[in-house]
């Protein structure tokens, strides 16, 4: 019998499989992960339509926009963190592995954000120009973006777990994670702010840093907990 | 739910469940998994409390739920190298010898959504076999495999009895094995 013998699988090595499972499932899916992307673009795209075009106008507006599109398009991704396991039975496999259903659950939020987050980072530059930015500013928005997304799927991970056994979940899920998302709105925009306007972002830089470490710490047992929860 | 219950399992033997519907099949199973908790009592395995050390003891642990638990955008052997790859190092042979063992052709690449019910509960059983733990639990293992897949099933579970593991298992079919190894406890 297997038990733990020369065999069995490092927390890491099983971290990578799931992450490799993940990605390939996504591969035969792309309209899944994609649908947060194009809802990114579109809402960035439709407010400078429905605003003053001028673009001193749109580069105030910049900001707000840019980050209630990406807060949004995260959430929309959200549902589809657990769903689809709790569904199956996989998340059950997963809690009776042996292994950290926290260290588990980090590898999925890790997919989650390659596939939903790390595209908005990327458009980012372009929808960033569109709304006038200036180029010195892309940097830091991107690096804005990128902590502020990380912060969102890991927080959101919590809320995803625990309205895992709901049949219509997501405005519970809104609920549960927009609160815990303010700070990261707030934050994000105010350096994006900063960036457009030239000025040192630091400040909120450093505070989304934090917000990052901490919710890379305490979401991941959060999430298992709450995974364990809706599994009962 | 269920009140008052107490057996012990040894080496090499297997505890049929059975009762009506709704009479806590599942629910015993899954509180032996620690899927659910326990209001009181405890579940001992090899002499220490499952819900103190549940690492070592989910190690230990072949769990089967009534669903089959396969990802249906990917095909068997990719089911098989993800789930059962997650507790043990796993090469293409073994994955297609398990596969063999429960009556799955290897060269069936289907997705898991195209297979039937039943092959679907084969590939399932595959990955009990793969996890080679002492401890099945086995939530209606035999149900929709058609009797070729029904002697499969008496088949695997008397090469693990004899091998010295235990099996835990609700199912309202008679089990083909010796009355020696089987243990009946009907829930009411």
């Amino acid at each position: 019998m297997n038990g733990a013998g020369p065999n069995s699988v490092s927390a890491g090595q099983a971290g990578w499989l799931l992450v490799q499972r993940d990605l390939r499932l996504a591969l035969r899916r792309p309209g899944e992960w994609l649908q947060p992307l194009v809802f990114f673009l579109v809402v960035t795209t439709l407010f400078p339509l429905a605003t003053d075009p001028q673009l001193s106008r749109l580069r105030d507006i910049a900001p707000g926009a840019l980050w209630v599109a990406a807060l949004l398009s995260c959430l929309l991704a959200l549902e589809l963190l657990f769903r689809e396991d709790g569904q199956d039975g996989s998340l059950e496999q997963l809690a009776v592995s042996g292994l950290s259903l926290s260290w588990l659950l980090l590898a999925k939020c890790c997919v989650h954000w390659l596939l939903t987050g790390l595209p908005l980072v990327l458009a980012a530059p372009l929808v960033a120009t569109a709304f006038g930015a200036p180029y010195a500013a892309i940097p830091a928005i991107l690096a804005a973006l990128l902590l502020g997304s990380i912060a969102l799927s890991l927080i959101g991970a919590v809320g995803a777990g625990l309205t895992l056994g709901l049949r219509r979940g997501g405005v519970l899920l809104a609920l549960l994670v927009l609160p815990l998302a303010v700070p990261v709105l707030i934050f994000g925009a105010r350096a994006t702010a900063l960036a457009i306007a030239l000025e040192p972002a630091s400040a909120p830089m450093y505070m989304l840093g934090a917000i990052v470490v901490l919710s890379a710490t305490l979401a991941p047992l959060g999430a298992a907990a709450a995974v364990r929860i809706s599994l009962e | 739910m269920l009140r008052g219950l107490s057996f012990s399992l040894e080496a090499g033997r297997c505890l049929q469940v059975s009762g009506a519907n709704g009479a806590g099949k599942t629910s015993l199973l899954r509180a032996l998994a620690g899927l659910l908790p326990l209001e009181s009592g405890v579940v001992n395995w090899c002499g220490f409390d499952t819900r103190k050390d549940h690492y070592t003891f989910h190690r230990d642990l072949a769990w089967l739920s009534h669903g089959p638990g396969l990802k249906g955008d990917l095909s068997a052997q990719e089911n098989l190298r993800f789930s059962a790859g997650l507790r043990r190092i796993l090469g293409r042979a073994q994955i297609d010898a398990a596969l063999a063992r429960v009556g799955y052709g290897n060269s069936d690449r289907r997705l898991a959504r195209h297979m039937s019910a039943g092959q679907q509960r084969r590939v399932a059983l595959a990955r009990v076999l793969l996890l080679d733990c002492a401890l099945w639990l086995l939530d209606e293992p035999t149900s929709n495999l058609d009797s070729h897949g029904q002697d499969m099933f008496g088949q695997i579970l008397s090469a693990h009895l004899e091998g010295g593991g235990l099996a835990v298992i609700s199912t309202h079919q008679p089990l083909p094995l010796s009355a020696g190894r089987v243990q009946a406890l009907e829930l009411s």
